[in-house]
């Protein structure tokens, strides 16, 4: 039976962190050499937890299932990093940054947590400048900044449209030096398939090696997965491809608790649907709704004009443009957060006014802000977005507007951990979108790489400790040990039952199958029918495809389609669970809207008394409910409040 | 639309490879690349054929995981982007299409479109770096940086490691690549420092893994998908002088 424990420190929320340093447990230095841990991951969480235990003299083993550790999804994040250096004197402070994180989440978060993330993300800055990440400047030197939804300041750190890829090289460079050192291992093209647990603690990982197909076993006295969100349970997400929650759900089948499974983030300005072939879906960062103003034809007959292709968005006059979000929340306009404006996007298409072929489609425009400030200063702002969508749509994003829809982007949700970013199982700890700590039920932009980097470098490097300081007696981890032998026989089962179906569908179709039931029923609006209809429906797809996959080839060799379907088979399990958790759910927060639940204008509707609590699942085997545990949040900093962005 | 598909397929890095045809219909203009071969794949396993094996990730240009030399251009015909941004509304109807791996000394091929590129890593473990710790740094504001050369390092910092401008050059060398990560950190006044080793350990290190020397011939920059400029090589030319003459 779990318990659930957050281990929050005592006394006043801002001294927190510090105590907590200060009275941890620490290992010698002669001692961290004799101890082993095991990264999963090498995004922003990954590499920078890896690079920093090994910089602190740690054994370190890092694990990515791309060909390199500088592939990792994190690469791909584009508009920026929030820190609360209040550069800009417009009055940031790290209450500030914590209080918007905690709103942002419709106060679905841990406060304790969320403010040492506040705490901590003035260091990243100053980290990722020291390894030579080149942050967008002005003329004077100094660093710039912008805004992103959801606050009233600029404090979103960027370089260019490719922030994500500069901090993460930054990790990885500190990565590779490292590697160099010999502090750290690296074991690329390597996918975990289950985690071990020895005498009730996480004690390694077993692996399939991508190219050879061979199972393998590493041992380690703790374990940190940093493997990343769940959104590709949707088939098409702004995810890659090959983003999955394998990983998380073996830590889940082996006693980790999953937080809010639920909580899913839908961005709203991406790229639209085009046709039934498409992989995935591209997002257009946030950052570009600093200066595009969204909005559909006031006219239906326009819309349709413009869906048939008898007009463009340029016929359309100015005062025939409904600018619906400036219209509904003129304090924050354009910038609302995520949650907020994919739920009014959605609203405008359903009402008839979307522009896109098929009626799923608003205007993001530049024309205003080309004409404020100039095509240049535009182009020097997002010019590889703009080269982006028009090498993706074929349309001239300075000429026409562009053209945006809500995609799956970001799990709030994942697995439960306490202050110290551990598990419910001890010694297994969960870093980055992983995990589900900070981001309550909606996450604001730019969170997402803080967090991540937060976790790596300036929180894990301290808890870490405090758990491995009483793990110094242990000798190495013996991999020959039972429980290592039956989690390998467990994986090499899982393996044969897969490639011994033989049927006639490729894993995509059932993933395709199950990403529809998720977008429609799992999706940007739920009610309790749709749920209901969505477990039924995803527990058939699950027997299907357990009848019906193909898989080509053997297993003891590269085989992308065997890697596929052992992702799907547990998106067919993790699918379920997240109706599950939005069904219980019955109230409207955040990402989780709840159609039973909203006010008469059609906002979110909260209901404090009986929702305000972070739910916890736990596994009870095959065919069995998950059991619910909950983890009552208190807020004793911040005034609970309708979350109001007008 | 519709191709004729002549594709690299190798069985593993023992076996010998060979072009295998495929013919594909209804494929739609607007599809990406690797779309197309994920219909292409679709089909073969419906038929019980083995897929063809590629590297790919984010689907976004960005991850630099997706390869393909495409009709002899490395990612294709388009300009300044990689294979997963590569549309078929670039071809014409009715095309042939090559399809071939990267080929390089220093890329060995794992099978079929799929090579090995851990080379690009270990160069960058011998001193593509700032040697800074965790909780070392100063305030970001105590290093202000000249706009123009926070530029410049960032137009080099691009570089996304797919290993075109190798796979392109008739020397195979990795110049640009390495160029790329010398000139991003020689631009910054953090990165000056170590500025000498890192430009003779990351040279040594690709020489060691069996990469080419550098002629100028300009064709990596031509099938660079960032856009890395040969003047970064001109001033990892400098720099390695530098590093020569003084030590
Ligand atoms: C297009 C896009 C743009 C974004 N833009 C922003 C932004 O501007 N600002 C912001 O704050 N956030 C942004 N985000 C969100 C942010 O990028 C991610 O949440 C964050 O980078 C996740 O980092 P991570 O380290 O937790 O995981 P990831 O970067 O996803 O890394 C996961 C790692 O785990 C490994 N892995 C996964 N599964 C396994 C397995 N089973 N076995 C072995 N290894 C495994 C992978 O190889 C990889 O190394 C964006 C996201 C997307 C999709
Ligand atoms: S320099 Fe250009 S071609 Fe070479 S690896 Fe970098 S991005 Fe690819
Ligand atoms: S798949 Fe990432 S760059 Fe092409």
């Amino acid at each position: 039976m779990i318990k659930l424990d957050s281990k929050i420190p005592e006394g006043p929320l801002a001294e927190k962190w510090t105590k907590y340093k200060e009275t941890q447990k620490l290992v010698s230095p002669n001692n961290k050499r004799k101890l082993d841990i095991i990264v999963v991951g090498t995004g922003l969480a990954g590499a920078s937890a890896a690079a920093s235990f090994g910089e602190m003299g740690f054994n370190v083993k890092v694990f990515c299932y791309q060909d390199s550790p500088r592939r990792a999804h994190s690469i791909a994040a584009q508009g920026g990093i929030n820190a609360a250096k209040n550069y800009q004197n417009d009055g940031d402070s790290i209450y500030r940054l914590f209080y918007d994180t905690i709103k942002g989440g419709d106060y679905r978060a841990r406060e304790a947590n969320v403010y040492r993330l506040a705490e901590v993300s003035g260091n990243i800055i100053d980290q990722a400048v020291a390894q030579g990440v080149p942050f967008a400047r002005e003329y004077g030197g100094y660093l710039t900044n912008r805004s992103f939804g959801g606050v009233l300041v600029s404090r979103t750190f960027y370089a260019k449209g490719q922030t994500g890829q500069q901090l993460l090289l930054g990790a990885y460079a500190s990565l590779n030096r490292q590697i160099a050192a010999g502090t750290v291992k690296l074991y690329h093209r390597r996918e975990m398939m289950d985690l071990v647990v020895v005498d009730g603690k996480a004690r390694g990982i077993i692996v399939r090696n991508l190219v050879t197909g061979e199972i393998e076993r590493y041992g380690a006295h703790a374990v940190v997965l940093a493997t990343g969100g769940y959104g590709n349970v949707y088939f098409l997400s702004t995810n890659a491809m090959g983003s999955n929650g394998s990983a998380a759900w073996a830590a889940y089948k082996k006693g980790a608790a999953f937080a809010n499974p639920a909580f899913v983030q839908i961005h709203p300005t991406c790229i639209p649907l085009h046709g039934e072939f498409q992989s995935k879906l591209t997002l257009m960062s946030e950052s570009l709704r600093n200066d595009g103003r969204i909005w559909v034809p006031k006219k239906k007959e326009d819309a349709e004009a413009i869906r048939k292709g008898l007009k463009t968005a340029n016929d359309i006059p100015d005062e025939d443009r409904d600018f619906y979000l400036e219209r509904r929340y003129p304090a924050f306009g354009n910038l609302v957060p995520r949650d907020v404006a994919s739920r009014a996007a959605k609203e405008r298409c359903d009402a008839g006014h979307g522009v896109a072929p098929t009626g799923l489609g608003v205007f993001l425009d530049f024309k205003y802000a080309i004409e404020r400030l100039g095509k240049k200063k535009i182009e020097e702002r997002y010019g590889n977005l703009f080269q982006m969508y028009e090498k993706i749509t074929g349309v001239d994003p300075y000429k026409h507007p562009m053209m945006i829809y809500p995609a799956v982007h970001y799990t709030m949700g994942g697995l439960w951990v306490d202050y110290e970013l551990q598990s419910t199982i001890p010694g297994l700890f969960v870093a980055g979108e992983a995990n589900f700590s900070d981001h309550g039920a909606n996450r604001l932009g730019a969170s997402a790489l803080m967090q991540g980097l937060a976790d790596g470098y300036f929180v894990l490097p301290y808890t870490i400790q405090n758990y491995l300081a009483d793990e110094i007696y242990h000798p190495e981890i013996d991999i020959k040990a039972k429980e290592f032998d039956e989690a390998e026989k467990n994986v090499k089962d899982k393996i044969s039952k897969l490639m011994s179906v033989q049927g006639k569908e490729p894993v995509d179709h059932f993933h395709r199958e199950l990403g529809k039931i998720m977008w429609d029923y799992v999706g940007m609006s739920r009610n309790r029918e749709g749920l209901e209809k969505a477990i039924n429906e995803i527990k058939a797809l699950r027997e299907e495809f357990w009848k019906n996959v193909r898989i080509p080839g053997s297993a003891d060799t590269l085989n992308p389609e065997l890697e596929k379907a052992g992702r799907v088979a547990d998106f067919l399990e993790l699918g379920e669970l997240m109706a599950i958790d939005a069904l219980h759910r019955e109230e409207s927060c955040g990402g989780h809207f709840r159609e039973e639940y909203q006010t008469e204008e059609g906002e979110a509707l909260r209901r404090d008394d009986q929702f305000m609590y972070v739910a916890a699942w736990e596994y009870k085997g095959e065919g069995q409910k998950p059991e619910l545990h909950k983890e009552p949040l208190k807020y004793e900093y911040i005034e609970v409040k309708t979350r109001s962005y007008k | 639309m519709k191709f004729t598909l002549k594709i690299w397929r190798q069985k593993d890095s023992k076996s010998k490879g060979k072009f295998e045809t495929y013919q594909i219909d209804n494929i739609p203009s607007d599809a990406s690349f690797l779309e197309m071969l994920d219909i292409l794949n679709d089909e073969l396993v419906r038929k019980g054929e083995e897929p063809v094996a590629f590297d790919h990730d984010c689907r976004e240009g960005i991850c630099g995981m997706c390869s393909l030399h495409i009709n002899g251009r490395a990612h294709g015909p388009d300009e300044d982007v990689t294979t997963c941004q590569l549309f078929m509304r670039k071809f014409k109807d009715g095309d042939t299409i090559w399809v071939e791996p990267w080929r390089a000394k220093g890329f060995p091929v794992i099978k079929d479109l799929i090579v090995d590129r851990s080379a690009f890593d270990k160069i960058l473990q011998a001193g593509g770096y700032i040697s800074v710790n965790t909780g070392n740094a100063p305030d970001a504001n105590n290093i202000p940086i000249p706009k123009d050369d926070a530029d410049v390092a960032m137009d080099a910092a691009t570089c996304i490691g797919c290993g075109a401008c190798v796979a392109t050059c008739k020397n195979s060398s990795a110049m640009l690549f390495v160029a790329a990560k010398v000139s991003h950190l020689a631009h910054l006044p953090q990165g000056r420092i170590e500025a000498k080793r890192r430009v003779k350990a990351m040279i040594d290190k690709m020489e060691e893994l069996g990469f080419g020397s550098c002629t100028n011939t300009g064709s990596c920059e031509v099938e660079c998908p960032k856009n890395i400029s040969i003047t970064h090589i001109a001033k990892l030319n400098r720099e390695f002088l530098k590093a020569n003459l003084d030590v």
